[in-house]
């Protein structure tokens, strides 16, 4: 990688917008019924929280929160080989009726979030799926498209898009590196 | 009638004669014609260079599974006969747990038929103890011997019936031969497959403590004190089997010892990774016992090394381990192993060396050969105990390639045997 | 990283961050087992074969829960009903199977060292489900996914295995793993059921179950097996139960609450009292469920890991 890693959110552009993802998710809702906020493990989770938390100034609701660890539902087992760390996953009330919003942090090629309906499918069906993220890099290989976006970015084949949180990395930035073009 | 050999220019290490000088040796007529300095010898004589070699008497292994007659497809007389002289052994003598058993001169005489035609070692057959070896009745000795069998034993297991071991002790003394013991007590050893101690705490494989050994050690050293008779212990094993051996021969008893070139040289944890080609009976043990063998030789406390040959199918060692069979090959490997555990560090002398493996088996056994004095059978094992030597099984003379020490890089080679006069093994074709 | 190679055949050589990695990729794993639909597809299209040559209904039914919830194909093969009963060799047995194109083979053999004797002969990825009086890896991993639930910790924890230690492969899998994950062993039973060297292998010895107890904050109970009376190694089962059976009475006068383990199948009354069995330290229903995710785990870091047959230690026939 030859480009210097890049700041592309500060902390308080990653605030704003998430403010701004979760009054989209709002007026896409018409409010907060029905609404489960599912985060994909493990920064996706982060964004979910920080969602619900902005969610709950604006509307005074405290939304239920699930987590999807994806691990044992990838399809690259046979070329990549097991994974050491599996995360859990976690649904707090059924999901029949309700609207799924899935959370991450970055989509790329919509292999993890074609993973995450396959797993939310398992547990239940509910009446529509939304999908969130905080950053879209482009770069699909599945037909998948977010419904919400944070940030809509446009990094080579080759590039990282890593967001840091607070919780895990004791930073709060998004951050793109390398990536000549493909 | 072969042609006289002149043998030049060989270090001779002779023990039985206190020789140990470089010089000729011819040999003539299945005899040792003449030793020492330089020799003329007769014109026809075929002059064989031996310089930077050992010249010594022919090695003698006097325990080795022969596997015939019944497995003749694990190893018969003549390709246990040919691995011998590979491994520059000129003379074995072959245990007599066959299919059926050899326990009667019919078949003592087969046995050394076999060997006589195939014309490599000389083999000479044992006898059992029992009928059978089932240890109930007495074989016909006297028969056997005259059949040509220079010892007794139910090898492969005890006798444990302790009136039938004195009867044994006692009746053989007629014939002057060795009444030769697998110490054993099977109450102790059933089911055990390796040396009892951390390795089978470990792999969780049912041990063998060396109790099971010593006890029939001294209840045979016992008897032999009873009875006067000659008892010879196979393949001892462990350091308290050396100790009561030296206290039966400091008590003037006629007991006499061998060890295996496996246990002078390798530990129960060559058993890690359940490697059925270092099961055998009796198990290999502990380092601490592998130094009291080794002083034992070497002090004399043990009298003579085997190698306790013993092979089998690839297919009955392919197996789980407590099912796979006892026993390694290891006629085509012992001198290297003898020489490159006990030699190399000094251990034994180069004269002692060859005085438990050829000169002790001799008078032990009260076997031709022994010796290069003049006058004695031509019997001859040349050897290079510098040569180093990559152990590849599937070079083997023997049938059988069951061996921990393949792909082991060992010291000592034979290069030449000769057995009556007449080269059998030439190392180099 | 990588926490398993292509097998898993014993505990004995296991780093504490092997052993914590497997326990932390079954800890999420149980959940599956709560869901309406129990299975994931992570093995689909994987065929597994449960090779058992001992009958052993607990262990074999885990393994196939485990598998398939997995969504594992999986086959049963009992010894009594193969080929082995005509006299066919075990590593002939395991060349047929694989022969079939199977991807792991869960092996449980009545000899010590059978397990690995088939890794260094297949592909496939083995599990040792129990091989003799050796290891049975994945009842020592979900003992421990138990004790550290229920501890926190398992560093400096003090557990005792009680019982026929000599001929038991759980012991062994428990000693191995306990004490790479940092916890005192010590072990209890009569000398005539404990190996001479057991304390070479770095375990206390308790001659009476009265010390053991003041002792531990964990028992492991292992199950007697019944035959070894007959054999000669115990005098009694009653007197077993009366030296050494880990009993209400026993337990009560422990200065702390010990949990209880036990492996199964259970001899009430003769190893452990039903009142210590169904009491409230007993943890021998969650070890079972703990078995179903411990087993989930190994077959996910097993699966795709693949070695040559030349890489594999040894060869087969010469």
């Amino acid at each position: 990688m030859s480009d210097a890693p890049t700041v592309v959110l500060n902390a308080r552009a990653v605030a704003r917008t998430i403010s701004r993802m979760a009054d989209e998710i709002l007026e896409l809702n018409d409010g907060t019924d029905r609404l489960i906020l599912v985060g994909i493990q493990r920064r996706g989770v982060q964004i979910a929280d920080r969602l619900a938390d902005v969610i709950r100034e604006r509307e005074g609701t405290d939304l239920p929160r699930g987590a999807l660890d994806i691990t044992l539902y990838r399809d690259d087992l046979q070329t990549v080989g097991p994974r050491p760390v599996v995360g859990k996953t976690h649904l707090p009330v059924p999901l029949e009726g309700k609207v799924v919003v899935i959370v991450d942090d970055v989509l790329f090629t919509g292999r993890t979030i074609r993973a995450a309906l396959d797993e939310l499918a398992d547990f239940g069906r509910p009446a529509r799926i939304m999908l969130a993220v905080l950053v879209d890099r482009g770069g699909r290989e599945l037909p998948i498209q977010p419904d919400v976006v944070g940030k809509v970015l446009d990094v080579p084949a080759g590039g990282r898009v890593d967001v840091f949180v607070p919780a895990l990395d004791d930073r709060d930035e998004v951050v793109v590196a390398g990536g000549a073009p493909a | 009638m072969t042609a006289p050999l002149l043998l030049t220019g060989g270090r001779i290490v002779d023990p039985s004669q206190g020789l140990d000088a470089v010089g000729d040796v011819l040999l003539v007529d299945g005899k040792v014609a003449a030793i020492g300095g330089t020799i003329a010898g007769p014109e026809a004589a075929r002059r064989v260079d031996c310089a930077g070699l050992i010249v010594a008497p022919g090695m003698i292994d006097v325990h080795v599974h022969l596997r015939e007659p019944g497995r003749e497809d694990v190893e018969t007389v003549s390709s246990g006969a040919h691995a011998a002289v590979a491994g520059g052994f000129t003379a074995v003598a072959a245990m007599p747990n066959t299919k059926p058993v050899t326990d009667n001169q019919a078949t003592v005489g087969f046995v050394k038929r076999q060997g006589e035609a195939a014309g490599f070692a000389r083999v000479y057959p044992y006898g059992a103890i029992s009928l059978g070896q089932k240890g109930e009745t007495l074989a016909e000795f006297g028969e056997m011997v005259a059949a040509g069998a220079v010892a007794v034993s139910d090898d492969g297991k005890p006798v444990e019936n302790s009136h039938l071991m004195r009867t044994a002790l006692e009746y053989a003394q007629t014939f002057g031969i060795p009444v030769v013991e697998h110490c054993e007590v099977m109450a102790l050893a059933h089911g055990g497959s390796m040396h009892e101690g951390i390795v089978s705490a470990r792999l969780g494989l049912k041990g063998i403590p060396g109790e099971a050994e010593e006890i029939d050690v001294i209840r045979c050293i016992l008897l032999a004190k009873l009875t006067g008779g000659h008892i010879h212990l196979c393949h001892l094993s462990t350091k308290g089997s050396v100790d009561l051996v030296r206290w039966g021969k400091d008590q003037g008893v006629n007991v006499t010892a061998e060890v295996c070139s496996h246990h002078i040289s390798l530990t129960h944890e060559a058993v890690e990774g359940y490697d059925t080609n270092a099961k055998m009976n009796p198990p290999l043990r502990t380092q601490r016992d592998v130094e009291a063998l080794q002083q034992g030789l070497r002090d004399g406390t043990i009298d003579l090394l085997v190698t306790d040959h013993a092979p089998h199918h690839y297919d009955e060692k392919e197996r789980e381990f407590a099912d796979a069979p006892n026993g390694i090959v290891g006629l085509e490997t012992a001198l290297g192993v003898n020489v490159t555990w006990l030699l190399e560090p000094g251990i034994l002398t180069l004269a002692q060396l060859v005085d438990r493996m050829a000169c002790r088996p001799a008078k032990v056994f009260h076997l031709p050969g022994g010796t290069l004095a003049k006058g004695s059978p031509a019997d001859v094992t040349v050897f290079d105990p510098t040569r180093a030597w990559t152990v590849d099984p599937s070079a083997f003379k023997s049938k059988g390639r069951n061996t921990p020490y393949g792909g082991r890089t060992l010291r000592g080679q034979a290069v030449r045997t000769i057995v009556g006069g007449r080269i059998v093994y030439d190392l180099n074709g | 990283m990588t926490i398993l190679g292509k097998d898993l055949i014993a505990l004995e050589g296991m780093t504490r961050e092997q052993v914590t990695g497997i326990l932390d990729v079954a800890e999420p794993l149980k959940e599956i087992s709560e869901r309406a639909i129990k299975k994931v597809p992570t093995l689909r299209g994987m065929t597994v074969v449960n090779l058992f040559f001992e009958a052993s209904t607990r262990t074999r039914i885990s393994f196939e829960f485990a598998e398939k919830r997995m969504s594992a194909d999986t086959v049963n093969v009992a010894a009594a009903a193969s080929s082995v009963s005509k006299g066919e060799t075990l590593v002939d047995t395991a060349r047929n199977l694989e022969a079939m194109r199977i991807d792991m083979v869960v092996i449980r053999h009545p000899h010590s060292g059978a397990a690995r004797f088939l890794a260094e002969r297949i592909e496939s990825n083995v599990i040792n489900a129990g091989d003799g009086t050796h290891e049975h890896p994945t009842q020592g991993l979900l003992d421990l996914l138990t004790l550290r639930e229920r501890l926190g910790t398992l560093e400096g924890r003090r557990v005792c295995i009680v019982g026929d230690v000599l001929h038991s492969r759980v012991a062994r899998s428990n000693i191995w793993g306990l004490k790479a994950m940092g916890a005192e062993v010590a072990v209890c039973g009569p000398r005539s059921l404990l190996p001479g060297a057991i304390e070479d292998l770095g375990v206390r010895v308790f001659d009476r179950i009265e010390a053991a107890i003041e002792w531990a904050e964990a028992l492991n109970v292992l199950r007697l097996q019944l035959e070894r009376m007959q054999l000669g190694y115990i005098p009694s089962l009653r007197e077993y139960n009366r030296v050494f059976g880990v009993t209400r009475a026993r337990l009560e006068r422990a200065p702390r609450d010990l949990l209880i383990l036990h492996p199964g199948p259970m001899n009430r009354g003769v190893e452990i009292d039903s009142d210590v069995a169904d009491g409230p330290h007993s943890v021998i229903l969650h070890q079972v469920t703990n078995g179903v995710a411990v087993r989930m785990a190994v077959l996910y870091l097993l699966a795709g890991n693949k070695a040559s047959l030349a890489d594999v230690a040894k060869g087969g026939a010469q």
